[in-house]
Order: structure tokens, then sequence, then C-alpha cells
């Protein structure tokens, strides 16, 4: 029933991306990538990462979502039309595509118990964790207890995104008011 | 959007238990799935919500630009004090076992200001991103 949920979703996504990159109109391709994200975000529930679910629900298709109609307000609704043709890129990213789909060939099967990240450093967190820590919910508890470095790398790499939008966007807003006066 | 009638009261139905919901995956976080990086993007997304069907101003309003500002630094600043409280009180950088007299609760402390300040960090650069996205069409016409 979950292979069936998953396959289902994907197969969505699939038309999702066709309808998308064959669309010329803007405003659809925003709602149709939002579309993805939330098929993707279920996809996630359904594979029992509801932190990422969540994320990719919020963000993918939450917040970026309002972002790109913000630009799309900024700019014209109709996608140019291409000056060249499409073949050579269409090559590359098959290419790449085929590769990558090999290169899964040798990953071991999905939620294989013998996968070498399972026998790592995984049984120790599982098995010391909640000993250790005192938080039953072992996600938390690497994320930000055992790996709380790595955490607060993440949030700095956030708030320098945070710092790079405002720099960038502000000084322009500051120079026009300056050629307005 | 602001005419409309039926957005503007199914908004005013739904913030409320978006931000509830935020803060429960926040202060949930220990037991099941979510988090400070979760509750931020939530957090922010409810604002997001607020600000497109009751326009920027008013969204701006409750929420003001400086505001949104500090929680972008104050979360990662959080984040390092709690780290240098570790190394004050005789541990490692983001040592949490020597935060509390008993080193499981201690986890806990460290583990909840951690969070805490991932959320704050997070919700805040959206927020920002968003507010400095959307206010660009306005301030130009």
């Amino acid at each position: 029933m979950e292979t069936l949920i998953v396959n289902a979703l994907l197969t969505f996504m699939v038309v999702a991306v066709v309808v998308l990159a064959r669309t010329r109109n803007l405003f659809a391709v925003i709602v149709l990538s939002g579309i993805y994200s939330f098929l993707m975000a279920t996809a996630m529930v359904a594979l029992d990462a509801v932190d990422v679910g969540m994320t990719e629900a919020a963000v993918g298709a939450g917040i970026s979502t309002v972002l790109l109609l913000g630009a799309l307000h900024l700019c014209k609704s109709e996608e140019a039309k291409p000056a060249h043709r499409p073949w050579l890129p269409l090559a590359v990213t098959a290419a790449t595509g085929l590769v990558l789909v090999y290169g899964t060939w040798d990953l071991p099967a999905f939620s294989d118990p013998e996968a070498p990240i399972h026998k790592h450093v995984a049984p120790r967190y599982l098995q010391d964790g909640p000993r250790e820590t005192g938080v039953p919910n072992v996600v938390t508890a690497v994320l930000a207890s055992y790996r709380g470095y790595d955490t607060l790398g993440e949030t700095t790499v956030v708030f320098t995104a945070g710092a790079g939008i405002i720099a960038l966007l502000r000084r322009r807003r500051r120079k026009e008011e300056k050629e307005g006066q | 959007m602001k005419g409309d009638l039926i957005l503007r009261v199914m908004a005013k139905l739904l913030i409320p238990f978006i931000l509830l919901f935020a803060l429960y995956v926040q202060f949930h976080g220990d037991f099941g799935p979510g988090g400070g990086f979760q509750a931020g993007v939530i957090l922010a997304a409810a604002m997001v919500f607020y600000a497109v069907i009751f326009g920027l101003d008013n969204a701006r309003r409750a929420l003001p630009d400086w505001l949104v500002e500090t929680m972008v630094a104050a979360g990662v600043l959080l984040y390092l004090m709690v780290g240098f409280a570790g190394l004050f009180l005789g541990g490692n950088f983001l040592d949490y076992f020597v935060l509390d007299s008993d080193p499981v609760s201690g986890q806990h402390r460290g583990i909840f200001w951690v969070e805490a300040g991932v959320a704050i960090t997070v919700s805040g650069v959206m927020l920002k991103i968003f507010y400095m996205f959307a206010g660009r069409g306005t301030e130009e016409e």
C-alpha cells in the first residue's frame, strides 16, 4: 500500500514536471512548482520523514511560491521564446540523468538494515541516545546534541543568507532614495 | 485580496492554529517529529499568509522590520551563547552535560535553547526575505 501511494505520488510529480516544462505562462509555472512541492512533501510523509515533509510544505510549497509570485509581479507573465533549439541542453540533461540512475544501482536497497549508513554511528545513537540525552526523538537528539556543531553551521548558513539578502536589496533602495532627492 | 470576505474570515480562523502548531512543533520536538527549523518556517509561513491576505503594511505593523532583523541575528547569538555557557561551566564548546547538575536535564536545557535559537533565526530570515521581496514592487511605483 505504501509503495503504491509513493509510486502514485512520484507519477503525479513526473506529470507536474512535464507540464511545467511545456507551459509558457509563468503564473501557471509557479502554481505547478507549488503543486510539485506539495506532492514531494506528501511523499516525504509517506516515507516516514515527517520533519522533511513539514519543511518542504512550508518552504517549498508555501514561502518560495509566494516569493516567486512576488518576483512575477516585477516582470512579464509570459516566458520569452527561447533563442535556440533545446536539443543540446536536453541531451546534456538526459545524459546526466542516465548517469545518476546508473549510480543508484550501486546504492543499497531502500531501508536495507545492512546498509553501511546503518552500521556506523547510528546504532550507538539509537542505543545510548535516550539514556544520555533523555530525549525520546533520536532525530532531535542527533541534530541538537550529538551534531550540535553541524546545526550551528546550518543556522549560520541561514543567517548568512538573510544577511546577504539584506545587503543586496537594501543598498539598492537607499540609492534610489538618494537619486530621488 | 483585501476585499475578499471569505479569504479574510478563513485566514483569521486558520492563522491562530498555524501559530499554535508552530509552537507545538517547537516544544514537542523532543518527543515527536519537528524542531527548531520546522517551527521557524511554519511561523514564518503563518506571517506570510497574513501578509498575503491582509497586506504587507499590516504584517509590518504586527511584526516590525527592526524586530525581524533582530531575530535574524539573535537566534545565532543564542545558539553561540549556549556553546560558550558550556565552555564557562567547565565543559567543551556546545557541551550540554555541564549546564545542570544532572547531565540528562543539562542535555534537555541545552537542546531547548539551541532549538529556540534555530527557530528564531530561521523565522527571522524567512520573514526578512519575504518583506524584502514583497516590498520591491510597491516602493518603485
